[in-house]
């Protein structure tokens, strides 16, 4: 393998492999950016993994008060699944027993794409025949009377079938500390990027995964060859000097997004140097056969 | 292109009916046969090129140089283009319009967008009675669009109205949105007696509470919901209202609990 170092960090010769998915976005808005966050915290809770939540979702971006529809803070909530029925359950399940019943929330649309998703439409019937339905400007809405005032929510968000899932790199470093001082790098870095989020807690993985397992049944079993304490017992990936790895995982609206992103994250890492954060940058994937989108880290370097 | 521009001559000695002078009507028409076309509603037979000195030649931007308030039924089922009046107009202008821009820089006469469907009327100065409302016999009124009368209206704006939006900017007569299905009606300054009378649903959105309100709508309340702002942000981007109406906390009252009562009567200031 070629070596390629940026600030003293070895850069491995590979890439992310991930996958086409479908994506919708919402913008989420309440009294306070607080309780904007928390609706959007709670709607995107258990959505890591489509292969044991159903779908992916994180807070995109925030969203200042004097850009929202409705004039109040808010933040962008993503969510991608593997199909559109997937999603359409996800998004339906998730805004009416998260944002619905958030204190002051209201929902719109983030995202015009080449089909629709019911969003309101679908929660009107809440209002037990006391909904509201106002269209004007070109959107609908419906408005449901809950007990702090009204639910207000836009009838229809769009679906973009232009999503990638599965950007990421791994942050192979000195001992734990440094891989999350690293990681924690590139979250906030990637955060600011408009269009991907990161679904895992807090943006990070710990338990990467390889496909398949020696046990019957099992799609995907731990990543031994970046496990350190296997070091030596299996053919292990790890040099001496790694002692622990941590992944980000990106999903993004669109190709280029999850570029930006990864872009972003990676200059965070190298900024950071190895004596504080990563010694080395590596990336996920299974040999460029499944996935349909390749980031090779050498293009997306600083 | 210019404008296909119809210039007054002379002040009409009857009723015009202008619901053929619409872009729809005149897209592929020749200036003479637009000429030949019949406008008078007498016995005599009173063509376009008596009334009007005609010029131009886009038909989907068709401009009347002088109104009076003898064109009745102007822009008439209009789907597209824009059609501007530069003076008055009689009544039933933009009846049953289905898309496009009609503006009126003077006044209208009654039911101005009657029954109207889609597509955008502005009148700059007072409308008659009836704004979007339903002819005899007809079961509901405006069913979409919006009108902007940024006169005075007169009585029952928006009768039994189902969808849509008409702001009423310098006020309106009595018993505005009655018999409303559903819709929105915005008003500025006075209001006249029993706004709301016997609507099922939709809104009345005002400045000032209504000095005379039907009693069976009942008082729901200061409301703190998200409705206004949203609401108030779309009137200003619209170039409708250049400041909010209803404000972060507007009064609330609910009906016509006569019928349905699903219907609410909104306010800034009581």
């Amino acid at each position: 393998m070629q070596e390629l170092t940026r600030n003293g960090i070895t850069i491995d010769d590979t890439f992310a492999e991930a996958f086409g998915m479908r994506a919708t976005a919402i913008i989420i808005t309440a009294p306070t950016l607080k309780w904007a966050r928390q609706a959007a915290i709670t709607m995107t809770g258990f959505a890591t993994s489509v292969i044991g939540c159903g779908c992916e979702a994180a807070i995109d971006i925030d969203i200042p008060a004097s850009k929202t529809p409705d004039g109040r803070p808010g933040c962008r909530v993503m969510i991608f699944a593997m199909g559109t029925d997937e999603l359409q359950k996800q998004l339906k399940t998730r805004l009416g027993q998260c944002v619905l019943t958030s204190p002051g929330s209201a929902c719109f649309a983030g995202l015009q794409g080449s089909a629709s998703l019911d969003l309101g439409s679908s929660l009107r019937y809440f209002g037990d025949g006391w909904q509201v339905s106002k269209k004007f400007g070109g959107k609908h809405y419906w408005r449901v009377p809950v007990m702090d005032g009204e639910f207000l929510c836009e009838a229809k968000t769009g679906l973009t079938k232009e999503a990638v899932g599965g950007g990421n790199f791994l942050l192979l470093a000195a001992d734990a500390g440094k891989a999350l001082a690293a990681a924690e790098r590139a979250v906030a870095a990637i955060e600011k990027v408009p269009g991907a989020i990161m679904p895992f807690p807090g943006g990070i993985v710990r338990s990467g995964s390889k496909v398949g397992g020696k046990y019957k049944g099992m799609m995907a079993s731990t990543n031994d060859a970046y496990a350190p304490t296997l070091r030596g017992v299996v053919k292990s990936a790890l040099g001496p000097d790694i002692n622990a790895v941590l992944e980000v995982v990106i999903d993004g609206e669109t190709n280029d997004a999850v570029a930006a992103a990864m872009r972003a994250g990676l200059k965070a890492v190298i900024d950071l140097g190895p004596r504080r954060g990563a010694l080395r940058i590596s990336a996920g994937n299974y040999g460029g056969k499944l996935g349909k989108f390749h980031y090779h880290l050498k293009d997306l370097l600083p | 292109m210019t404008p296909l521009t119809f210039t007054l001559r002379n002040e009409p000695e009857e009723r015009l009916d202008l619901s053929g002078l619409t872009p729809d009507r005149l897209a592929g028409m020749t200036p003479a046969e637009i000429a030949k076309l019949r406008v008078g509603t007498s016995r005599r037979p009173v063509a376009a090129g008596d009334i009007f000195k005609i010029t131009g030649t886009d038909a989907s931007n068709i401009v009347f140089s002088g109104g009076s308030g003898r064109f009745d039924r102007v822009g008439t089922e209009m789907t597209a283009g824009r059609i501007r009046v530069a003076g008055d107009v009689g009544a039933r202008a933009g009846r049953r319009m289905a898309g496009g821009l009609l503006k009126i820089e003077g006044k209208a006469g009654v039911q101005a967008g009657s029954s109207m469907k889609n597509g955008r009327i502005e009148i700059d100065g007072d409308a008659g009675e009836g704004v979007g409302g339903p002819m005899a016999g007809e079961i509901h009124g405006m069913s979409g669009g919006l009108v902007i009368v940024r006169g005075k209206a007169g009585d029952r704006a928006g009768e039994r109205m189902r969808r849509g939006i008409i702001a009423l900017l310098k006020g309106c007569g009595d018993h505005a949105g009655l018999g409303m299905i559903a819709g929105t009606i915005v008003a500025t300054g006075r209001v006249g007696r029993y706004p709301g009378h016997l609507m099922k649903r939709g809104s009345l959105l005002f400045d000032l509470k209504p000095a005379e309100l039907s009693p069976t709508f009942v008082d729901c309340g200061r409301v703190e919901i998200a409705f206004p702002a949203l609401f108030d942000r779309y009137l200003m981007e619209e170039g409708i209202l250049d400041r909010p109406l209803l404000g972060p906390r507007p009064f609330r009252f609910g009906g016509d609990n006569a019928v349905l009562g699903k219907g609410e009567i909104m306010f800034a200031r009581g």
